[in-house]
This record gives structure tokens, sequence and C-alpha cells, in this order.
């Protein structure tokens, strides 16, 4: 188990080191520094001197060095605008992203598993089929299409749900302030929250459905059948935990996948998260928010990468992880 | 009143635009405690006997007409819910490969706890109690620790034996054994099958023992089923099948055996292959393989005669035999 640990993070501590690489060479390229410092108006000769005393004529390495050693102590450069350290900026803006992805995410466990499950167990009922055809749309329907049919339909015509922004808050530590506590908050991140999940939700409901029918063909079901066992028993013991465990992996990926999905869905919504604020640095050139935010979103999909293949190995009796570290 | 009374079976499979025929009147009687071998080449509809019995045939097949009276109830016409609570109580089935046969998420204690939970009211502390003392019989070590146990955690022969163990939990009238063990290695077959004989003998429990092995099924049964193309050609007591076997099919079987060739000569195979479904000829199906074919054998489908001590179905049982007196008396 230990060695397992060790050899993940080792895993995880690569692809970081490749994500920081990505960072460094986009912020040595997009922009330039001293315009921002010092304007338009300074000779060229000061602008030289000012880059010695910058670093910016060092060698690549010397200065991805000490981009990477300023990273690890959590200083990711300072932003244009905020005039604040890009880390922080982030930082205030993570927890209503993150909030955005947990609903989405509660929403998509919720709904795709019970309605894979059915579809695989009556897969010629009539709404077997409608789902089926639904989903196929779903997966082609752009996430900005869904948001603003949603903001359209459920805000302007019939007024159930606020459009935009994360109503009223409560603040718990720290920069995290929480949707979840107040109803104002609730009717806040609702639609935001479905437009987010549907995007993977045909996706999650296609993939389950296919593992279960499978696993429903399999030896041990039709043994399980031949010992009379009940059969909601078969569905939801039998088959979906084998279902489920290919799934866990697959899931991971997606979640991860989701914080980067927040761009647009934050834009839509003017949901004050991250993906809302890297768009406006975009927009802004404001290159170190921009690579802060491509190394905090980084570690955010490696981290949860890691998590899900040590809970997929603690779930599935037949890995051992303390073999797989060897 | 028999066990088991098989009456004119047919399974059909649906096909996309017609249906093809995979048994073909299907009759035969299963005392209390009887041992019962059906034996055929690969394809001969033997699995699918076993399937329909435990009425769990997979779409697309279903029992197209027939009577499959199990204790005085006719499986063929019960609810899924009545034939729930026959299944694994009354009549258990043992698999072909215990390497895919049991879950591989559940321990090996849940697997036997809610075989007993789904026919009795009992609490898990008393089904566990239950599960061991099985465990047991079928001469496990350490029974108690095994329930915490995965599958892959245990050898082949192993989850055989655990198999065995779940077929007996609830005491059932009737087994029906699948080639229970072709996937095992052949160090542990003749364990595996005598422990099955012996566990059959002292719980007077019925077996039904599907295989392709001619030896297997001398072992272990009275009677004999020989399967062809999804038809009984020949049917009778074991030691008599074996002996004197009446149908050419069945001869050729036994010809087949090691046994039967001297070291370093060629099997004597039956030449041919078996029909497939959709391809079954009009009148005997063996006939395009038998050496004794006549012209009404490829015409006429031969009825089921009673012959000296068996039952067979073929037209020239009578010239065989007395070509057999010829030879002996020669
Ligand atoms: N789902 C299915 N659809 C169509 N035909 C099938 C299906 N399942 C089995 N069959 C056919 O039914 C026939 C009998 O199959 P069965 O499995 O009973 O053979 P078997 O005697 O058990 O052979 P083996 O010794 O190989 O196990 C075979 O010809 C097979 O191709
Ligand atoms: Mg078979």
């Amino acid at each position: 188990m230990f060695a397992y640990l060790v050899k993940r993070v080792f895993q995880a501590i690569a692809v970081m080191f490749v994500i920081s690489l990505i960072g460094f060479a986009i912020q040595d390229n997009l922009g330039d520094p001293l315009r921002e410092l010092v304007g338009q108006s300074v000779s060229e000769e000061v602008r030289q001197e000012l880059r010695d005393e910058l670093g910016l004529n060092d060698s690549f390495v010397t200065q991805y060095l000490r981009f990477a050693g300023n990273a690890l102590q959590g200083d990711l450069g300072t932003s244009y605008f905020f005039k604040e350290p890009a880390l922080d900026v982030i930082l205030k803006k993570l927890p209503a992203t993150m909030e955005l992805v947990f609903g989405a995410t509660i929403i998509i466990i919720g709904l795709s598993i019970p309605v894979g499950v059915y579809t695989a167990i009556y897969p010629n009922t009539i709404l077997s089929r409608l789902v089926m055809g639904i989903s196929i749309i779903g997966i082609s329907v752009p996430v900005f299409l869904t948001a603003i049919l949603m903001i359209f339909v459920f805000s302007v015509e019939y007024g159930w749900f606020p459009s935009y922004g994360r109503g009223d808050l409560v603040h718990v530590f720290g920069p995290w302030e929480t949707n979840f506590a107040t109803v104002d908050g609730w009717m806040h991140i609702m639609l935001p929250s479905i437009a987010l999940a549907s995007i993977m939700l045909p996706l999650f409901v296609r993939l389950i459905r296919a593992e279960m029918m499978e696993v429903l063909q399999s030896e041990y079901v039709k043994y399980a059948k031949a010992k009379g066992i009940r059969p909601w028993r078969i569905y939801f013991v039998h088959a979906l935990k084998n279902t489920l465990l290919p799934v866990i992996t697959v899931g991971g990926v997606q979640i991860g996948t989701m914080v980067a999905y927040t761009i647009l869905t934050e834009t839509v919504f003017q949901w004050p998260g991250m993906g809302f604020m890297f768009l406006e640095a975009v927009n802004r050139v404001d290159t170190p928010l921009i690579v802060a935010y491509l190394i905090v979103v980084g570690f955010i999909f490696v981290v949860t990468n890691t998590i899900v293949d040590l809970i997929y190995g603690l779930v599935n009796p037949t890995v051992n992880l303390a073999r797989m570290g060897a | 009143m028999s066990l088991l009374s098989v009456r004119d079976l047919c399974v059909k499979f649906a096909m996309r635009d017609n249906t093809v025929t995979a048994l073909n009147q299907i009759s035969f009687d299963l005392a209390k405690g009887e041992r019962l071998g059906i034996v055929g080449e690969s394809g001969a509809g033997k699995s699918i006997t076993g399937f329909a019995l435990m009425n769990l045939l997979s779409r697309p097949g279903f029992v197209d007409s027939g009577n499959i009276l199990f204790q005085g109830d006719d499986i063929a016409q019960m609810s899924d819910a009545q034939m729930r609570r026959i299944r694994g109580n009354r009549m258990a089935m043992i698999f072909q490969d215990p390497m895919v046969t049991l879950n591989p998420v559940l321990t090996i204690g849940q697997q036997m706890v809610e075989t007993l939970m789904a026919h009795r009211k009992l609490s898990k502390s008393e089904a566990e109690q239950i599960a061991i003392v099985k465990l047991r019989e079928v001469y496990i070590p350490s029974p108690a620790e095994r329930l915490k146990q995965y599958p892959h955690e245990l050898s082949g022969g192993m989850r055989q034996r655990i198999i065995i163990a779940i077929a007996l939990l609830l005491d059932p009238q009737l087994i029906i054994a699948d080639e229970p063990t072709t996937a095992l290695d052949v160090t542990i077959q003749a364990d595996i099958m005598e422990l099955l004989l012996e566990l059959c003998e002292t719980n007077k429990v019925g077996l039904i023992l599907i295989t392709h092995d001619l030896g297997v099924v001398s072992q272990m049964t009275e009677r004999t089923l020989v399967m062809y193309a999804g038809r009984i050609i020949e049917a009778g007591r074991t030691r008599e099948i074996i002996n004197d076997p009446q149908h050419p099919y069945t001869q050729g079987l036994i010809n087949a055996l090691p046994q039967q060739t001297a070291p370093g000569q060629r099997l004597k195979q039956i030449p041919g292959n078996m029909p497939s479904l959709t391809a079954i000829p009009s009148g005997c199906p063996f006939a395009p393989r038998c050496e004794y074919v006549q012209d009404h054998c490829r015409t006429d489908a031969p009825e089921t005669v009673k012959y000296t001590h068996v039952e067979v179905a073929c037209h020239e049982v009578n010239r065989l035999h007395s070509d057999k007196a010829e030879e002996m008396t020669r």
C-alpha cells in the first residue's frame, strides 16, 4: 500500500513538472512584462537594464528553475490587473468553482446510476429508447447553448430560477463562502450545476448502461439467478458493483475535466469562479494569472486522478495495492 | 412418483426471421436420489436441457412445448417468482467454470449467506453457521476463514468445492451439474467427481450430470441419455449403454474412447460433424455420418423403440444386432 502510494505520488510529480514547463513556456512567450511594468515611455537602454535586473536575459533553464522554485513556495507571480499575488486571486475564486463542480457531480451520480441501470435492465421499453435518443442529442449540444436555453426558459419565461451570480452566501472559513446554506444560494446554483452536469451526464448514462449490460450477461449473474437470489439484489448488489468499478476510473478523469468546462458555464451564468476569472484574464492578457490558473487546474486534475486510483484499489478486492507497488 | 418427469420438451431459438429447434421432443424421468448422465458431442443440446430444467434459458431461447414436472409442478408454466423459490432451493445447479461462476466482488461468505437468506428466514449468523457446516462437508480446510475471502484468493478446485457446498446449502432434491470438472486441472477432476458422488449418495440427492466423458458417466451415474442434434437417441441403464450400445452413434462414441484404441494408434473418431441447428437433415439426423445408413433413414425420422434393455431411436437397430450376433458366432 505504502509503496503504491509513493509510486503514485512520483507519477503525480512528473505530470506537474510537465504542466509547469508548459505554464512557464506560456509565461515566457505571451505578453511583455516590461510593458506592464513601465509602459511605453521608457528608453531602450533603461529597458535592457531592467531586463537584466529582472533576470529576463538569463538562460531558459535558469529562468525556469526560478519560476519552479517560486511556484513551489506558492508564488505564481503577481496579477497585472489585480496587483495581487495570482495564487491569492485564484484561491478566492476556487470555492465558487468547486461548489459548482460538486453540485454537477451530485447531479451526475444521482441521475446516471438509476437511469443507466434502468436502461440496461429494460433496453427495449419506450422510456429507455427515449433516454438513449436524448443522450445522443445531449452529447452533441454544446454547453453554452444548453445554458442559454435554460436561462431563457427557466429564468426569463418562468422566472423560477435566477440567471446569474451566486446569491446569498454564508462564510465558512478562509475564502470559502458556501451556496448550500441558504435557499437563495440553492436557487442560484441550480441552473449552472445542471448546465455543467448536462455535458457529462449522457456520457455517464451510456457508460453505465454499456457496462451493466455486459455484466448482466456474465456467468456470475446467471449463477446468482440459478441460486434463486431476488432480482433487485442481483441488479444492485451483484451487477451494479461490478459495473461501477470501471466507471470509477473513467468518472474520476471526467470530473477532473469538468473543472475545465466551468469556464463556459461560469461565463454564461456570470458565476464568480475561477473559470470566469480565467476568461477575463485572457481578455486582459493577464499572463501571470493565466499561467497560475493552468497550474492550479492541472494540480486539481492530478490530485483527483490519484485519489480516484486509490479509491479504485480500495473498493476492488482483486486489486492488491501492496503488490502493485512492487 | 418420479422426482422429475420431462415430456416432449421442445426448445426453440427465435432467430431474425424464423425459429430453430434446439431440443426436439425430449422425454425422460428421474427417480428420487437417482443419478442420470447426459452425454453427446459439443452442440448436442446438453446445456440447453440443463438450463431448460432450471427455467433459465436466456434469450432468444424459449420452451416451445412440452412439460417439465418437478415434484408434480410444471416448471415450464411457472411464473418468475414461483421459479425463483425453486432455484437454489429444491433444485441447484453447478456451472462449468468455477473461475467465472462466483462473483468477484463478493466474499464467499456473502455469496453463501445470500443464498440461504433468499429462501429461508434466518439471521446472518445462523446462515453463516450453516455455511460453515456445508464447507466442512466438502472438505474445505478452516471454513470460517474462507467466508471472509474473495473468490480470486482461492484455487479453481477450491472454488468448485465451494460451489458444490452452495448447491447443497438448502438440501435440494436435484442437482444439475454441467461439465463440473472440464475447466479444472486433470489431477483434481477425479477428486471433485468423487466428492460429488459421495455427497449425492449420502444426502440422497438426484443428480443430472452433463458431460462428454463416458468414463465419468460410467463411474457416476445409474442411467444415461445419449443426445444428438437436440434429440435423445438412446437412453437406458448406464452399464448396459456402455457395455452394449445399440445406436450406431453411441457405438461410435464408445469406440472413440482412448481405452478402445491400442497405444500409438489414432483414435477411432466418428467421421464428419454434428449438423448445426439450422441444417438438421430430415429423417434421422445421424444418417449422413452413419455407416449402416439405408434409404429410408434419410427420409423418415426414427421412432424411439424399446430394444432389449434400452430405448433407442434407430431404424436399423434390428439389423445391427443380428450382424453383431453373427460376428460373435463367427
Ligand atoms: N443463444 C443461442 N442462440 C442460438 N443458438 C444457440 C444459443 N445457445 C446455444 N445455441 C445452440 O444450441 C445448440 C446446443 O447448445 P448446447 O450449449 O446445449 O450444447 P452442449 O451439448 O452443451 O455442447 P457443449 O458440449 O459444447 O457444451 C448448439 O448448436 C448451439 O449452437
Ligand atoms: Mg454445454
